[in-house]
């Protein structure tokens, strides 16, 4: 039985002021429905154009369930398709990224495409000859998506043809993505490894939201940073200078008091970040040499004010985490309502010290790995959560905390740092974007 | 003297104390100095500039250790329990003037916690140094046949 397909209103109701129905979470027609609709209707991160270096270069993603595929074309523009031949429907790249010299070939008939996509020859071709196939979409080429942003190298698509701009999408929020890309001597980052990957059997909506609990911390992962600060303090014996490792670790420890007056900012469309005044990695060492570039690059005032941002997790909704202080991209893959595949990435800060770069690859092992102790902490949350929602005593997860009576959804705000808010502000954009090309067939039907 | 079978027998040793879950004394075979790297590229070189899976001394190693028996470590309710499958180590060098011993070993390594099960297959690379007439591990590394794929939990050691 369908309960919430082409109804905007079923799905709306799933969202309350300050809590959500667990159904959000566990039901896999709401999952379909994420893919049909939010993922089509927001503006997704594809990937980083310093992955398309080169004419030929290409990455595969997924947008939603979508397999994609950007490509850097000969004239030097960035292009996204749909990953499939339009033959017969073979994925034309299996690999997550490469070269693909001047055209693509399927390999099942060979027919080719420009790196724009457009179709440059198929074997045969007066096999085609009065069949009508130059009025049909494979005369086409690959399906070409065509809204497609890249931001400061940061490649994003929107899969539905109508829908919101891409800066009244992103709006302010793009300011975590600007000071990344400023904390470069030269104004530029660079991908030049994998992500690390780590599969998690929980909803994507879970991972996202936990990015902004700032009340989790120091209670989930007293067992790994805890512990951490336990046995260094231990094993330090008289060493002055803390290692990098406990320099990670030991922040996340911080109190409830740390938290609150650290902030969190609100945007429109369901972005926001933890870390305003100050953030758990405020106090890393200085890097030596780093702040003579900086301040070589952009003078003093700008340096100080660049370095002096240090936000914490900046959701993108709908799927994406940036933490610009260290480098780190997180992307949340919908692969079904109980399994999502993260991939976090590093990017190295051209022409900065490779001590940056030896950091966040360290901190992204420490935190997002399959190996890793915090992230053991944290799935264990999200799994025992996405069982423990099938319990039907009580099916609406709460989100309460810090809420206000005269809260404005769609604002620009900055608020107390352990406030649920900007989980309630992702709640908000996701009915929206869930149902936003759904109006008018209920209009249609009513 | 050091000989090929003392190398053998640590190799063996150490995959028993794991499986039975003597961690204190697994520690105890590490250098003061020495690395556990789980690498995450084919034939990686540099385990700082390049990204790894692991790469922890022995502080890290013990906060581990601590962490799996921890009252509020969550993801060990219920315990992880492993197995090791080793194929002979193939001996890379041995040699005792020179202090210098490596071995490489084929494994299939079995993880279980609950109704979980994984496996997962690789080689194991040991670097020693003596300490004394005692080996100890300065390197172990350990690499997967499938680094590059999305794995569930790994909470033990390979």
């Amino acid at each position: 039985m369908s309960r919430y397909s082409g109804n905007a209103r079923s799905i709306a109701a799933l969202v309350r002021e300050a809590e959500v129905h667990r159904d959000v979470y566990i039901d896999p027609e709401i999952f379909d429905i994420e893919m049909e609709h939010l993922f089509p209707n927001s503006w997704v991160y594809v990937g980083h154009a310093s992955q398309l270096a080169k004419p030929g270069d290409f990455v595969t993603a997924t947008i939603g369930r979508q397999p994609v595929l950007a490509s850097r074309h000969s004239d030097g523009s960035i292009h996204v398709f749909y990953n499939r031949c339009p033959h017969k429907g073979v994925k034309i790249a299996t690999e997550p990224c490469g070269n693909t010299g001047k055209f693509f070939r399927c390999p099942y008939h060979a027919w080719s495409f420009k790196t724009d996509g457009s179709l440059l020859a198929i074997p045969l071709k007066k096999g085609y000859e009065g069949t009508g196939f130059g009025d049909t979409e494979a005369n086409e080429g690959l399906s070409r998506i065509k809204n497609v942003v890249v931001y400061r190298d940061f490649i994003f698509a929107r899969l539905n043809e109508t829908g919101v701009s891409f800066e009244d999408y992103f709006g302010q929020s793009l300011s975590t993505i600007d000071n990344m890309v400023d904390r470069s001597p030269e104004g530029r980052l660079e991908i030049v490894a994998a992500p690390i990957r780590y599969m998690h059997t929980c909803n994507w909506k879970m991972l996202v939201e936990n990015q902004t609990d700032t009340c989790h911390p120091m209670v989930a992962h007293e067992s790994s940073a805890g512990t951490a600060v336990k046995v260094w303090k231990r094993e330090q014996g008289d060493s002055t200078e803390t290692p990098m490792a406990v320099q990670l670790y030991g922040p996340f420890m911080s109190p409830y008091e740390f938290y609150e007056q650290s902030g969190i900012r609100i945007w429109p469309n369901g972005h926001g970040h933890t870390g305003v005044a100050n953030s758990i990695h405020s106090n890393y060492a200085d890097v030596g040499g780093y702040l003579g570039q900086m301040i070589a690059a952009y003078g003093e005032t700008r340096a100080n004010e660049i370095l002096g941002e240090v936000r914490h997790n900046t959701v993108y909704f709908p799927n994406i985490m940036v933490k610009g202080a260290v480098q780190i991209l997180r992307n949340f893959i919908p692969i079904a309502v109980d399994k999502t595949l993260v991939e976090s990435w590093v990017y190295r800060l051209v022409g900065a010290p490779d001590k940056l770069y030896e950091r966040a690859l360290m901190y992204n092992r420490f935190i997002n790995a399959p190996t890793s102790i915090v992230g053991h902490d944290d799935l264990e949350m999200y799994e025992r959560a996405q069982e423990g929602l099938k319990s039907n005593g009580n099916q609406w997860v709460n989100l309460r905390r810090l809420f206000e009576r005269d809260e404005q959804p769609d604002v620009i705000a900055v608020i107390n740092g352990t406030s649920e808010r900007q989980m309630r502000n992702q709640f908000h954009a996701w009915a929206k974007f869930m149902t936003m090309d759904m109006d008018k067939q209920v209009e249609a039907a009513e | 003297m050091i000989d090929e079978k003392a190398v053998t027998d640590f190799i063996y040793r150490e995959a028993e104390l794991l499986d039975t879950m003597q961690w204190q004394g697994w520690l105890d075979l590490f250098h003061p100095e020495g690395r556990y790297w789980m690498p995450l590229e084919w034939q990686q070189q540099d385990p700082v500039l390049q990204p790894s899976l692991m790469y922890e001394d022995l502080l890290l190693l013990k906060v581990r250790v601590e962490r799996l028996a921890g009252e509020r470590t969550f993801s060990q309710k219920p315990k992880s329990r492993c197995h090791h499958l080793l194929q002979a180590p193939q001996i890379v060098a041995c040699d005792t003037a020179a202090g210098v011993f490596k071995a490489r070993t084929s494994y299939i390594y079995t993880e279980t916690r609950g109704d979980m099960l994984e496996r997962y297959s690789g080689w194991a690379s040991h670097d020693f140094v003596l300490i004394g007439d005692a080996l100890k591990i300065k390197l172990k590394r350990v690499d997967l046949i499938n680094f590059d794929a999305p794995f569930g939990n790994i909470q033990l050691f390979m």
